[in-house]
């Protein structure tokens, strides 16, 4: 008998939205069964780490990886499943461009651990304890990852493939590459697999949306009565619609929010907050530089705006002293 | 009851005083990470066991400078199994940020989408997480213990009724709230979306199902666990119990509510200790740290810390399901409460049994159903005060809802443009860490003797926090990242001389070191 493809899912630093985004695939899942035998998947099935080590080196036909790397176990695991996997996918933001947990590259280590572990206001901790990697309780000898510098998205630890896009990836996203992954018809390498287009073209309010956009003052959605039916830059809302690629058909939109970018940036673009950035700019209604800055400034957050979930893949990795 | 294969050829005999290191990697079928540590002494006995959580992601740093509007989509990202438990208690606390009186029709969409997403998420435990230990039993093949089991178990019809059931509630919380993981409908005095006659009969019609869909559920509990006296047994042993004080919301009648309330709590024996409101957490809740753990471990801090002791002189308190129905007088709806009724007829008041978590979860799960149902029937829900904007300047707030894994508490405080200064979260799991830590000792305590680890012994450990439904993401808010769970077991000099793993068919491997 033909043996069947096998493929697996693992997670990284992520919330979980990804595993159950494939549990939403709900009926179709069977399909996947049907079709592939899932090797590895921590959160439903119980196969450990050393039934992966114990595979021949690729004969997993692909693995779906989720969630952004920031301990040394996690790194492990990439470089494990990479050797073992014919094709190793990056699945959603966190796996593709960091996510949102990549914010913390905006602050460094010992910050993030004094306002933990010292600073909160209801944390009990009279002998400034902090959680150490080589810690002790009395005699017995406790050891905790190490907590690192910066989070990393998978493409900066190992090699990959392909990419899902989407906080988390839609099931028509995921069945559509298991589909093209089952059938061999893969696109080039280094893929995102998704339309390379700019969300707007896939949006429920496109037709609303007006030639040229001009804005004089951006709103924040609790400022505003959102229309449920007209474009929300129109509107004054800083949807990132424009500059996020397409795939998802604008679920945020449909529930009356702007998009806020989880897909990534369209095309081959190398920073995604800078195109963000040029792409909302260019809808400013203004030449003068001081009205610039002004209606600029009704933009509360730029930075933490523009890079919601693409910090550590940009240009900018981390901002160091905050 | 009878235990996990242990093949002979991969297992000698332990003997006696062997120390030994045993590996679950990484523990499965639970959101997120942990790891355990089992000493034993010269005996062979176990001294101490610690359950730690290996990471740390930072949230509550790095919201510092967001604004504070976006809290309720940032921070569902601490959980995508309980997004939506994260973004109302976000939405809740901006609330209170701006000053501002939710309009009844606003609160009513918020509840509705909340019972659906309870009835979702309990369901998803039961069928795909913790239920596989009693559906396919607990000493089943690994390769069978899992959602195909279920399937293999229950049959493939009423397989697809449960992943029909899921799928049509989940594209109920999109319809409301644009994405069932990672909701967006959440504004400080409302909601995004208006809701529409098409939504509710829509929402009508999946909450009738939904309440067949829990009460069979509870039925097939009483058929699969609570028919078996070896269950019953499990359940009710020593390994699995403590006793701690336990908090829930209730509302004004001390009947569960999930969405709003007051905070109760009650003693080991069952009184009322304390009941407030959310804005005062900070005088009744404190966080312990120790260094072998990335999670806070909290406690009660009138109280003061006491270490990780239960019994009389404890202040370490439980959440979740259990403790909800233990902190409560009642359920509010007729339905639940007769199933309510029962459970403490069959265990008695207050119940200390970690793995009676399971019957409670159902329980609630058929009250989120009823109360979903009483909400998709009111036309309330049409009216357009579906939010007010806040003309108030943003200070300082609280937020409380009950996830389906306990209390949940967001507390933001902002600058006058709304920019997030500070921000507190004492996050469900995190209720609960003293707790499993000590359900982990007891269970290591229970089955470890001698030196020997016994057959099954693996999968009983991880069913003892299994069943808290424990989200090791979420407890992991303060932190970067994921990891599996490791049982080491050493003796008295740290050493440990070999490895147990289970192997895909279910079998114990065993690595000599």
């Amino acid at each position: 008998m033909h043996e069947k493809p096998k493929i697996a899912f693992y997670w990284c630093a992520s919330c979980g939205g990804c595993e159950e985004a494939v549990i939403d695939l709900a009926e179709e899942i069977l399909d996947v069964v049907a079709a592939a035998d899932i090797v590895f998947w921590p959160v439903a099935l119980d196969f450990k780490r050393h039934d992966v080590e114990r595979m021949p080196r690729a004969s997993i036909l692909a693995t779906f990886l989720n969630g952004a790397i920031r301990t040394s176990e996690q790194e492990e695991m990439a470089k494990l499943l990479r050797e073992k996997s014919t094709y190793l996918i990056a699945f959603g933001s966190c796996s593709h461009i960091g996510g949102v947990p990549g914010l913390a590259n905006f602050f460094t280590r010992q910050s993030i651990l004094q306002q933990v572990y010292l600073d909160a206001p209801t944390t009990e901790n009279p002998n400034h304890v902090l959680p150490e990697t080589n810690g002790r309780d009395g005699n017995r000898a406790l050891s905790l990852p190490n907590f690192s510098e910066q989070v990393r998205s998978l493409d900066q630890v190992v090699d990959v493939d392909y990419y899902l896009p989407g906080c988390p990836p839609l099931p028509k996203i995921i069945t559509a590459a298991a589909s093209a992954l089952l059938n061999g018809q893969l696109p080039e390498k280094g893929s995102v697999l998704a339309p390379d287009q700019a969300l707007c073209t896939e949006c429920s309010r496109k037709d609303s949306k007006p030639d040229k956009i001009a804005i004089k003052q951006f709103r924040r959605p609790q400022e505003v009565v959102i229309d449920e039916t007209q474009c929300l830059l129109a509107q004054g809302l800083l949807c990132l619609g424009p500059a996020t690629r397409a795939g998802c058909e604008a679920p945020c939109i449909q529930g009356n929010m702007p998009c806020t970018g989880c897909c990534g940036a369209p095309g081959r673009v190398r920073d995604q907050g800078a195109k963000a950035l040029s792409a909302i700019a260019s809808l400013i209604d203004s030449r003068d530089e001081a009205e610039i800055d002004q209606i600029l400034a009704t933009i509360p957050d730029p930075a933490g705006t523009f890079y919601r979930y693409s910090l550590p893949a940009s240009l900018l990795h981390a901002r160091r002293g905050v | 009851m009878p235990d996990a294969t242990f093949p002979s050829e991969t297992a000698s005999q332990p003997s006696a005083q062997k120390a030994r290191r045993i590996t679950i990697d990484p523990v499965t079928r639970l959101e997120g990470h942990g790891k355990i540590e089992v000493f034993l002494d010269d005996a062979g006995e176990v001294d101490r066991a610690y359950f730690q959580v290996p990471e740390l992601r930072g949230f509550e740093k790095f919201v510092q400078g967001r604004p504070v509007e976006d809290m309720p989509q940032i921070t569902s990202r601490i959980c995508g199994v309980c997004p939506m438990a994260h973004h109302m208690a976000a939405t809740k606390a901006l609330d209170a940020v701006y000053h501002v009186v939710v309009p009844e029709t606003a609160r009513k969409i918020r509840e509705l989408a909340y019972s659906t997403f309870m009835v979702e998420d309990h369901s998803l435990h039961f069928y795909y997480l913790g239920g596989p230990d009693f559906i396919v039993g607990p000493d089943a093949p690994a390769a069978q213990r899992n959602i195909l089991g279920v399937i293999q178990a229950v049959g493939l019809e009423k397989a697809k009724q449960v992943i029909s059931m899921r799928r049509r509630l989940r594209e109920l919380l999109a319809l409301v709230a644009g994405k069932a993981i990672h909701p967006v409908f959440g504004l400080p005095g409302g909601v995004a979306k208006r809701f529409t006659r098409e939504m509710q009969s829509r929402f009508q019609e999946v909450a009738e199902d939904a309440v067949v869909f829990a009460t069979s559920t509870l039925r097939l509990l009483d058929d699969v666990v609570l028919g078996r006296r070896d269950y019953l047994d499990l359940i009710t042993s020593p390994s699995y119990t403590h006793r701690t004080f336990y908090m829930g919301l209730v509302d004004a009648n001390n009947q569960v509510n999930f969405y709003d309330g007051q905070i109760r709590l009650v003693t080991p024996q069952g009184k009322e200790w304390k009941k407030f409101a959310a804005a005062e957490y900070a005088s009744v809740i404190a966080e312990h740290v120790e260094p072998w753990s990335y999670a806070k471990f909290c406690f009660l801090k009138p109280l003061g810390w006491k270490g990780f002791t239960d019994g009389d002189d404890t202040s370490i308190y439980s959440v979740a399901p259990l403790a909800r129905l233990n902190a409560a007088d009642g359920m509010a709806t007729p339905l639940a409460q007769q199933e309510y009724q029962r459970y403490f007829t069959v265990l008695g008041k207050p119940v200390h049994h970690t793995l009676a978590n399971h019957w409670a979860r159902l329980i609630e799960m058929l009250y989120a159903a009823e109360r979903m149902r009483e909400l998709a029937a009111d036309d309330q829900l049409l009216d357009p005060d579906y939010r007010v904007l806040p003309t108030a300047t943003p200070t300082e707030g609280v937020g409380v809802v009950e996830a389906p894994r306990g209390t949940l508490i967001h507390h933001y405080q902002t600058d006058e443009r709304g920019l997030v200064q500070k921000a507190n979260l004492i996050v469900a799991t995190q209720n609960n860490a003293a707790r499993m830590a000590m359900s982990v000792e007891k269970a290591a305590k229970g089955l470890i003797h001698r030196g020997e680890v016994p057959e099954g012994v693996l999968n009983k450990i991880e069913m003892a926090f299994r069943a808290y439904d424990p989200c090791d993401a979420c407890a992991t808010h303060a932190q970067p990242g994921a990891m599996p769970l490791i049982l080491t077991v050493r003796n008295r000099k740290g050493q440990s001389v070999a490895s147990l793993t289970l192997g895909a068919d279910g079998h114990i491997v065993k690595i000599l070191r």
